[in-house]
């Protein structure tokens, strides 16, 4: 089957009815062109996995404008430049772009070569000022203030002649949000792209030397064991068993309520009390984990919302009271890693091979780990105080009575909630009312019928004509699209009707009952004992992970943290299967075979 | 004072046995010293066989026949060669070497016990010993007369038409080669196959490579059946790959538990997969054993028995060296360099073309063999 006939064109996909006027909702620079059919697009399921409110588009626009600049401009990588991405009913379809004239590559190494080489020679030294550098824009985001606009001005303004009223700092305030959300997504690009450039050097050498070994084990002869992103399942876990420790589990139930708890805490005496303490140590900064994977506002973080980390104690207070083990074995785990990479490279052709094995797992391992814990500065800890702050100036508006509700603020693009802003901070100048209830009202109660309407769409996994090259190494190992993914999907869409194939992302053979899940919000909804079925697996799904008997994802690559955590959890997964959630419904019966990457639909 | 003469126990024999027990039943041999399971058995060593062909044919007649055979005569060999075969099947057994082996015989299980009955050429040379009749197997054999009869079957086979045309064109010398056979206990495998100690496809080292069906492993090696197919890595035992076939025949005991016969496979069992991941494991845990002892990788046949314990249950028909992969030598993968970076300026300087798929890797119908 010819792939470049199996893809349909931007221009050919239509509106979903009820959504026709999702355009006014993205700036014209996101809609598809004429010239566009000539080009291939991927959705970009890992990410976005739903259809994008107004304002959350800012967490695409923000974040490609800074992975561009890094590659094609900063670092100057010599085969591709950045990335475009374009928006249809809702979703974000993205492309890299490549460089292929071979003098042009030549011209781009030699400056690459001495830039990046700057930054792998000093990698641990520049990553140590990296965390300094986003501790602080934490710290600012946290600080920005929104303007509380009272009927008379603070006095200080004039005792200490500042010379400024307050309505000026709604808008330098709103967009000091904005530039601290850029600058955080520079830094979260900043070692990144050169992270998985080393990584990609030492996978494919793996590849070459041993054709048959599997993806996740080459990722775990270089993955942490100490990950930031595992250490709030771990601060839950050390609390369930201080729970025990002071003799207050009994007031940790399935199901129970966070503020029931954290009440009947405080009653009960010194026990209680330290109890609540080591829960205060926890929740700053462990609880800022998002549910979701930093793309969108209604992905709360714990701290916003603590029934997600409460609906996970219960179970891990259940097991410290039966004796299982629960701490991660990390010593066993670094053992087992050693041991597998000893193992590899005895099994090498040659001292010439080790050698090279060594110089490139030496530099694999040493990008990783920010590879593996920007995410939680960034995505996690910055973007949901950055959402908070959003939401903030969403109450000042409904305060003003331009929103009705202050959430409704996601609704308007960023360069809407300016004008809206603008409003209120002239009708506070004047006296007067801002006009923006009766112009904003219908706007948003419209686009809340779209996004309703767009979440039944399954997006087409890839768009346009097959690629020349696949040169981005992020394409590559991120979100796993090489010449064969885009085989597998041609031949999913061409379909035979009860199997689904993957990639086989952590082993063995299940059967069981399916739940489809569109977003994270639903994932109160699995049952013990289901095989999760969902667009992308975030590693803030950690805590549904003890329930679940497989997992199987539409999107998903070979350094998907997801496929790490099934490993541990010791369940089978099948990720990048491109239509699994289109394909399967929730009640049916399926079969998750994580060594051959298939799901088949039994019943 | 006879008693090794004629009958050695595989458990008694090593690799430096080749010139009394034959390749197969000094391999063998070997694999028991390392401690790999075999089915018990016992060799019909090579002097037995000159035991035989002296009372036959006391003064050498036929060694010298065959020798002065034209290498290109194809009719004259066939000739002459089809009467060897017919006087060497309708000889006189000799008492002492019937009766060592009848007393082994019934050693191994009784009057009715079903054993193989397999060749195992003597000779420096590998290939002409190949040549010599290492194909020729006889499964579910019963009672001591049927077990004579098949020996000296095995004895004919030194002579069959191709292998003498061979070494009268390798102008090996008659006097060199002799012909031992193998004796031993059939098993009743639930499944059988083959494995390889390093990927028969990429020659990857991390992994071994199964092949199975159901019931004798006779299916496979002929080709009768499509089997299920694994790769297991021989660093973390995950099962990096599984392709389960649909397996229609089967060879089994025949009618009265001799010889082979061919069956249908029950429809339930078509699409299962005839390898449990305990099967595998072990499997693999043998395959690296017996690679170890060699140091080199290696080409298994092997076959699984439902027993008391796993560990009785697998068991070791044959092992060969792997000659593809381990004759190659690899092109170096990469070198070191300079500096650790210069592997990522090097990979992130290239343009990787979207290449077309590779085909489908469906399942054929097993190895040549």
């Amino acid at each position: 089957m010819d792939p470049a006939s199996s893809f349909p064109l931007p221009s050919q996909i239509e509106d979903v009815p009820g959504a026709e006027n999702w355009r006014s909702m993205y700036p014209y620079f996101t809609r598809f062109q004429p010239e566009d059919d000539n080009r291939f697009w991927f959705y970009n399921a890992m990410h976005f996995p739903e259809p994008m409110p107004a304002f959350d588009v800012i967490t695409a626009e923000i974040p490609y404008q800074a992975i561009g600049a890094n590659t094609a401009r900063l670092f100057v990588f010599p085969t591709t430049l950045g990335i475009e991405h374009r928006i249809v009913n809702g979703r974000i379809y993205i492309t890299a772009i490549p460089v292929t004239d071979p003098a042009e590559i030549e011209r781009r190494l030699g400056i690459f070569q001495e830039r990046a080489g700057y930054y792998y020679g000093n990698w641990d030294r520049l990553y140590q000022g990296w965390k300094t550098r986003i501790s602080a824009l934490i710290s600012e985001i946290e600080a920005v203030k929104v303007p509380e606009l009272p009927e008379f001005d603070d006095p200080a303004a004039v005792m200490e002649s500042t010379g400024v009223a307050q309505n000026h700092y709604v808008r330098e305030n709103y967009h000091r949000c904005l530039d601290l959300f850029s600058r955080m997504w520079n830094h979260h690009t900043e070692f990144l792209m050169l992270g998985y450039g080393a990584y990609v050097v030492f996978f494919e050498f793996c590849k070459q030397a041993f054709p048959e070994i599997s993806d996740q084990t080459v990722a775990r002869m270089v993955a942490g064991i100490d990950v930031v992103m595992y250490r709030p399942d771990d601060e839950l876990r050390r609390l369930a068993r201080l729970a025990v420790d002071c003799g207050v589990d009994d007031l940790l139930p399935e199901g129970c309520s966070p503020d029931a708890v954290l009440q009947a805490m405080g009653e009960r005496g010194e026990a209680g009390k330290r109890w609540l303490e080591g829960f205060e140590e926890a929740r700053e900064p462990w609880f800022h984990v998002s549910t979701g994977d930093g793309f969108y506002h209604h992905h709360r973080s714990w701290n916003d919302n603590l029934t997600v980390p409460f609906a996970a104690l219960p179970r891990y207070v259940r097991m410290v009271r039966d004796g299982e083990p629960i701490d991660r074995p990390t010593e066993a785990l670094r053992e087992e890693r050693e041991r597998i990479v000893a193992e590899y490279r005895r099994l090498l052709p040659g001292d010439d091979e080790r050698a090279a094995f060594d110089q490139m797992l030496g530099l694999a391992r040493v990008v990783f780990p920010y590879v593996e814990d920007h995410k939680f500065y960034c995505e996690h800890w910055f973007t949901t105080r950055f959402f908070g702050k959003i939401r903030e100036f969403g109450e000042l508006l409904a305060r003003w009575g331009v929103l009705e509700d202050a959430e409704d603020v996601f609704q308007l693009h960023h360069t809407e909630v300016d004008q809206a802003l603008a409003d209120v901070a002239l009708a506070w100048s004047a006296g007067g009312t801002p006009l923006g209830a009766a112009h904003f009202g219908p706007i948003i109660a419209e686009r809340k019928r779209m996004l309703e309407a767009m979440k039944a769409w399954s997006p087409p996994p890839a768009i346009g004509p097959v690629p020349e090259a696949l040169n981005d190494p992020a394409v590559r190992m991120l979100w796993g699209i090489t010449a064969e993914t885009l085989a597998t999907w041609a031949a999913t869409a061409a379909g035979d009707g009860a199997e689904i194939h993957g990639y086989a992302a952590s082993s063995g053979v299940v059967e069981g009952t399916a739940r489809v899940l569109h977003s994270v919000n639903d994932i109160g909804q699995i049952r013990d004992g289901e095989i999760l079925v969902c667009p992308v697996t975030a590693p803030s799904w950690a805590p549904v992970f003890g329930k679940i008997k497989a997992a199987v994802s539409d999107i998903g690559g070979t350094m998907s943290h997801a496929a790490i955590v099934a490993r541990e959890y010791g369940m089978p997964a099948v990720v990048g299967t491109g239509h699994a959630t289109k394909r399967i419904t929730t009640g049916q019966r399926v079969r998750v075979d994580g060594d051959r990457g298939v799901v088949t639909i039994l019943a | 004072m006879n008693a090794q003469r004629f009958v050695r126990g595989l458990n008694e024999v090593g690799a430096d046995d080749r010139a009394v027990a034959g390749g197969k039943g000094a391999g063998l041999g070997e694999l028991c010293r390392a401690g790999i399971g075999v089915p018990p058995g016992y060799v019909v060593t090579a002097e037995a066989f000159e035991r035989a062909l002296r009372a036959l044919d006391p003064g050498g007649a036929i060694r010298g026949e065959v020798e002065r055979l034209p290498a290109d005569d194809a009719a004259a060999i066939a000739e002459v060669t089809g009467r060897v075969r017919a006087r060497i099947a309708g000889a006189p057994f000799p008492d002492e070497v019937r009766d060592q082996i009848a007393a082994r015989y019934r050693g191994l299980g009784g009057d009715r016990v079903g054993v193989a009955v397999r060749s195992s050429a003597t000779g420096e040379d590998e290939a002409a010993a190949s040549f010599a009749g290492l194909q020729d197997t006889y499964l579910w054999v019963r009672g001591a007369d049927a077990l004579i009869d098949h020996v000296r079957k095995c004895w004919a086979s030194l002579y069959n038409a191709e292998a003498v045309g061979y070494r009268l064109r390798m102008k090996i010398a008659e006097r060199d080669l002799a012909m031992a056979v193998v004796v031993q206990r059939m098993v009743e495998p639930r499944c059988a196959g083959v494995m390889f100690t390093c990927s028969p496809v990429t020659g990857d080292r991390s992994v071994i490579a199964v092949e199975g069906c159901w019931g004798l492993g006779s299916a496979l090696v002929s080709g009768d059946v499509t089997p299920d197919s694994f790769v297991i890595s021989k660093v973390t035992g995950e099962i990096v790959r599984r392709q389960v076939a649909a397996k229609l025949r089967m060879h089994r005991a025949g009618p009265g538990g001799t010889g082979v016969a061919v069956a249908d496979v029950p429809a339930s069992l078509q699409r299962a997969a005839c390898l449990r991941d305990a099967d595998l494991a072990a499997l693999a845990r043998l395959g690296g054993q017996v690679e170890d002892h060699y140091g080199t990788p290696q080409d298994i046949e092997w076959a699984i028995t439902d027993g008391a314990a796993l560990q009785e249950g697998v068991v070791v028909l044959q092992s060969r060296p792997e000659t593809v992969w381990s004759r190659r030598r690899a092109a170096p993968v990469a070198t070191p360099k300079a500096r650790a970076v210069d592997h990522v300026f090097e990979q992130l300087g290239r343009v990787n073309r979207v290449a077309p798929p590779p085909p489908s890797q469906a399942p054929t119908t097993g190895p040549e063999r």
